[in-house]
């Protein structure tokens, strides 16, 4: 629960507990008392008996106050949920009813979503006539059209996952769809907006009750308490206020618990390990990124993951510097933390780490970095937001990071679209994300990285799911941006083909160290470590021998949980002895490896 | 297994015609590559074949007779991102349980499940697991597992190995091969990946713009290309020559 961890969402949970408290227990405990009738004590103010007074009958308002929370919650819980329910349906109409009738209701919800909400409260409220019933619907059918909002956008992101396209193929029908496949994968983002809803649920109720509008006498909540305490407000202020100041804790108790479980990661920055860096590491001037002794370490279920076990590198300005190795062996976390990514729980702990003269070991280093850093991630889909129009969204980082206007941006989101090769770009940038083919979408987040002028490119897998003539593309356009502007870059990627194409120099990874590096054109034919050979071989190619299956490397990746004592490649080299599995070969001239270059 | 016809098939969205007249055959047992740039209409073919993307002309067939686009299709696809192609919160045996034809009893259902594992190299005890705790590699099988579940006729593999590990992805090749040898699969084999397609594809057609612009046994057009964008795809396919 990492919303507890932050004296805010303490702070809610707490109240809310309280609230829910009052709201099971009260009429129970204090419902009696605050049925009392005193008629020897109407109207009167607070005093050691009666905290906030009482009322034209003599009861006391306090415990008035905690009864009237059972009704005051249930009816906004009541409210929240119809408004839910139909904002779910609502939001669901394109998937349920197909294309065209969805997008009818699509356009009416926008429709409504604009008009001011107290409006639509009370313009409901009349219709439905007078009373906590009429009150409930009309809250909840005034809140529908946000909740179907936010869930047509969250089931626009969830269908255009495959697993849904490959549900229907596989005869999954509207309604299971929608319940096995949609309802859970949306579940958690609904909840924290409900219980915010509920807040604000609480609050319109308590306003119709005041007006007269909500429950009726004999029934109150804290809406009907406050109206009733009204017409003595300047004798016993108390009696209006109580309730008053209910209504408010009440909902702030749902506000705050929704606001925290909301709050999105954020940035870190890097624990410098105990002792005084060495200073051999100190960057040299030329030199964009440089880290020394990089380590990440992710909490598991079953013991920490070592995910990066001391990664040096060092990339120089203008310079292409490529890694390569199987998925797991830390390519990705190796990125993340450079560009500052990474969220606790997960550790991040280096000798030394600078990306473009900014120490990331100092505090809010990764703020400074702005635009200086530019990160392009695999999955596009997951970086773009399926709610918004593609070229707004490349603007939005410019109007940021660089301060331009609405119009400026969005001309500069058009050019970098045609800089990555979209054709008719200004056609493009008004479309949404599910409008582009995955390799469009994958170049408009490059586009993206590059709305400003990056000192440094961290380019996680760019290209993978593009066809070769595309991917050229890219890549000379990133070579071309680094020509224009010094940039250097740091590819990850899987394909080694690629790797060498681009870069000058190459890392290649495994199980969260480099076990080799070497010059890109020698990656083919002089690479040492048995690993690298065995990377090398397992790519096709035009003279592949199609009678015979390919070249795979037997085995699987070490289980990062387990870090091994000796080299970590072992169980699956060809070449490894006793001396191998005992003791870690340090990585000396560019390999890490006891028999670097023995023939196999 | 049978034939898979794309007779005259165009695509249009709204005023942009992304398939113009393809015509193309899937023969029965055999594989067919098909290579192509971005965006030139590749996945919007195989789309269109399961109802993922509406025809606005011409007639997809399966030995002759329309292809249904409701309920459970005879022809099954496997897509790309084996990241987002299986629902997280279903366990392997759930989502490949959910393709299986009929309402097994839980018995039947478990032993077809183990079944199909076995069948994409995966250990049966896995079922349980979440696509969470799977490597890419694993995921892709279970996705294929999934598509053979259907009992289809014809599979559409889309760029299936784009995505996977270099070491990964020749497991999955192997996979492929042997599959169209034990099971006789009819297969549309979608990649933009040269090398790939050559090592699993009998017969490859080349997409560009919209249309077929060459089509014909894979070593041959490999081989002899005959259009100029054929050339120009196997010029860039190897960069690598370059530098070796
Ligand atoms: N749902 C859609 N709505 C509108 N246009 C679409 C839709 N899906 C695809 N397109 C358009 O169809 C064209 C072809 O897309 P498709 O996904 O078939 O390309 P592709 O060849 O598979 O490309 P890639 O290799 O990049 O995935 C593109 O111009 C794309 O904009
Ligand atoms: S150190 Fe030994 S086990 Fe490790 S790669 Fe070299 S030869 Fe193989
Ligand atoms: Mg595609």
């Amino acid at each position: 629960m990492r919303a507890l961890r932050r004296p805010v969402g303490l702070v809610g949970v707490a109240l809310l507990a309280l609230v829910l408290f009052a709201a099971a227990f009260g009429p129970v405990l204090w419902g009696d008392r605050a049925a009392a009738v005193d008629t020897a004590d109407l109207l009167a103010g607070p005093s050691a008996e009666h905290w906030i007074g009482t009322d034209n009958l003599g009861r006391d308002l306090f415990a008035r106050v905690l009864v009237a929370a059972r009704l005051s919650i249930l009816l906004a819980l009541a409210a929240t949920a119809i408004g839910m329910v139909l904002g779910f349906l609502l939001g669901a109409a394109p998937m349920l009813l197909g294309r065209r009738l969805g997008r009818l209701i699509t356009a009416a919800v926008n429709v409504l979503v604009a008009f001011p909400g107290l409006l639509l409260v009370l313009f409901f409220a009349v219709v439905f006539g007078v009373g906590a019933r009429g009150a409930a619907l009309a809250v909840g059918l005034a809140g529908a059209p946000a909740f179907a909002r936010l869930c047509h956008t969250l089931i626009a992101g969830v269908s255009e996952r495959d697993y849904v396209a490959a549900a229907r193929i596989a005869g999954v029908g509207r309604v299971r769809m929608l319940w096995r496949h949609v309802l859970p994968n949306i579940a958690e983002p609904v909840i924290v907006y409900a219980t915010m809803t509920a807040g604000a649920a609480l609050l319109t109720f308590a306003g119709l009750s005041f007006l007269g509008l909500g429950v009726q006498a004999p029934d109150y909540d804290w809406g009907k308490l406050m109206q009733d305490g009204l017409n003595g407000i300047y004798v016993h202020p108390l009696a209006a206020l109580g309730p008053g100041i209910a209504v408010v804790l009440a909902g702030l108790a749902f506000n705050l618990t929704g606001e925290a479980f909301a709050a999105g990661p954020r940035r870190t920055h890097v624990l410098p390990p105990a002792g005084p860096p060495s200073p051999a590491t100190t960057p040299a001037a030329t030199t964009v990124l440089s880290a020394d002794d990089l380590r990440v370490t992710i909490p598991g279920p079953n013991g920490p993951i070592h995910a990066v076990r001391g990664v040096s590198l060092t990339v120089g300005d203008g310079e292409a510097v490529g890694v390569v190795g199987e998925s797991g062996s830390g390519k990705s976390v190796t990125a993340l933390a450079v560009a500052g990514l990474l969220e606790p729980p997960v550790r991040v702990e280096a000798g030394h780490l600078a990306v473009a003269g900014e120490d990331l070991l100092a505090p809010g280093a990764s703020r400074r970095l702005g635009t200086a850093l530019a990160v392009v991630f695999q999955d596009p889909m997951t970086s773009f937001n399926p709610a918004h129009r593609v070229g707004p969204q490349l603007a939005e980082v410019s109007r940021f990071h660089q301060g331009m206007g609405r119009r400026a941006a969005f001309a500069r989101a058009v050019d970098r679209l045609r800089a990555v090769r979209i054709g008719d770009p200004a056609r493009r940038a008004r479309q949404y994300p599910f409008e582009f083919s995955g390799g469009m979408r994958q170049r408009a987040m490059i586009g993206m990285g590059l709305m400003g002028e990056p000192r440094l490119i961290v380019a996680d897998e760019p290209t993978t799911a593009l066809d070769v003539t595309v991917q050229r593309q890219v890549l000379d356009l990133l070579a071309d941006v680094r020509r224009d502007t010094g940039a250097a870059l740091l590819l990850i990627s899987h394909d080694v083909s690629v790797v060498t194409d681009v870069c000058d120099r190459v890392l290649v990874m495994y199980a969260g160290r480099v076990v080799e590096e070497l010059p890109a054109k020698d990656l083919r034919a002089l690479a040492r470590h048995p690993y690298t050979r065995a990377l090398v071989a397992a790519v096709p190619d035009m003279e592949t021998d199609l009678d015979r299956p390919l070249a795979v490397i037997p085995g699987l990746p070490v289980d990062p949980v387990e870090a091994p004592a000796g080299c970590a490649f072992a169980p699956r080299c060809p070449l490894a002895d006793d001396h191998c599995r005992a003791v870690p070969p340090p990585l000396l001239d560019g390999v890490a490896c006891h028999k670097a270059g023995e023939a196999q | 297994m049978s034939t898979l016809t794309f007779h005259e098939v165009s695509v249009r969205y709204g005023t942009h015609t992304v398939l113009h007249e393809v015509s193309l055959e899937v023969p029965e047992g055999e594989t067919v590559g098909l290579v192509g740039e971005s965006g030139c209409g590749k996945s919007t073919l195989a789309r269109a074949a399961v109802g993922l993307a509406p025809v606005t002309s011409g007639a997809i067939l399966l030995d002759g007779r329309p292809v249904p686009t409701r309920g459970r299709r005879p022809v099954q696809m496997v897509f790309q991102d084996p990241y987002s192609s299986l629902d997280p919160r279903m366990t392997v045996g759930e989502s490949i349980a959910e393709a299986l034809p009929g309402r097994p009893a839980r018995r039947e259902r478990q032993q077809e499940i183990a079944r199909l594992l076995a069948l994409v190299h995966l250990d049966p005890g896995r079922a349980g697991d979440l696509p969470g705790q799977l490597s890419g590699g694993q995921r892709q099988r279970v996705a294929l597992a999934r598509a053979l579940a259907a009992r289809p006729q014809v599979i559409l593999a889309d760029e299936i190995t784009s995505a996977l590990d270099v070491s990964v992805q020749g497991a999955v090749l192997n996979l492929i091969r042997d599959m169209r040898r034990e099971l006789g699969l009819s297969m549309l084999f979608i990649s933009h990946d040269l090398a790939v397609v050559r090592y699993v594809a009998d017969h490859l057609a080349v997409l560009h713009a919209g249309r077929i612009v060459e089509h014909g046994p894979a070593a041959r057009v490999l081989g002899d290309p005959r259009h100029d964008y054929t050339r120009h795809l196997l010029a860039s396919a190897h960069p690598l020559k370059e530098h070796t």
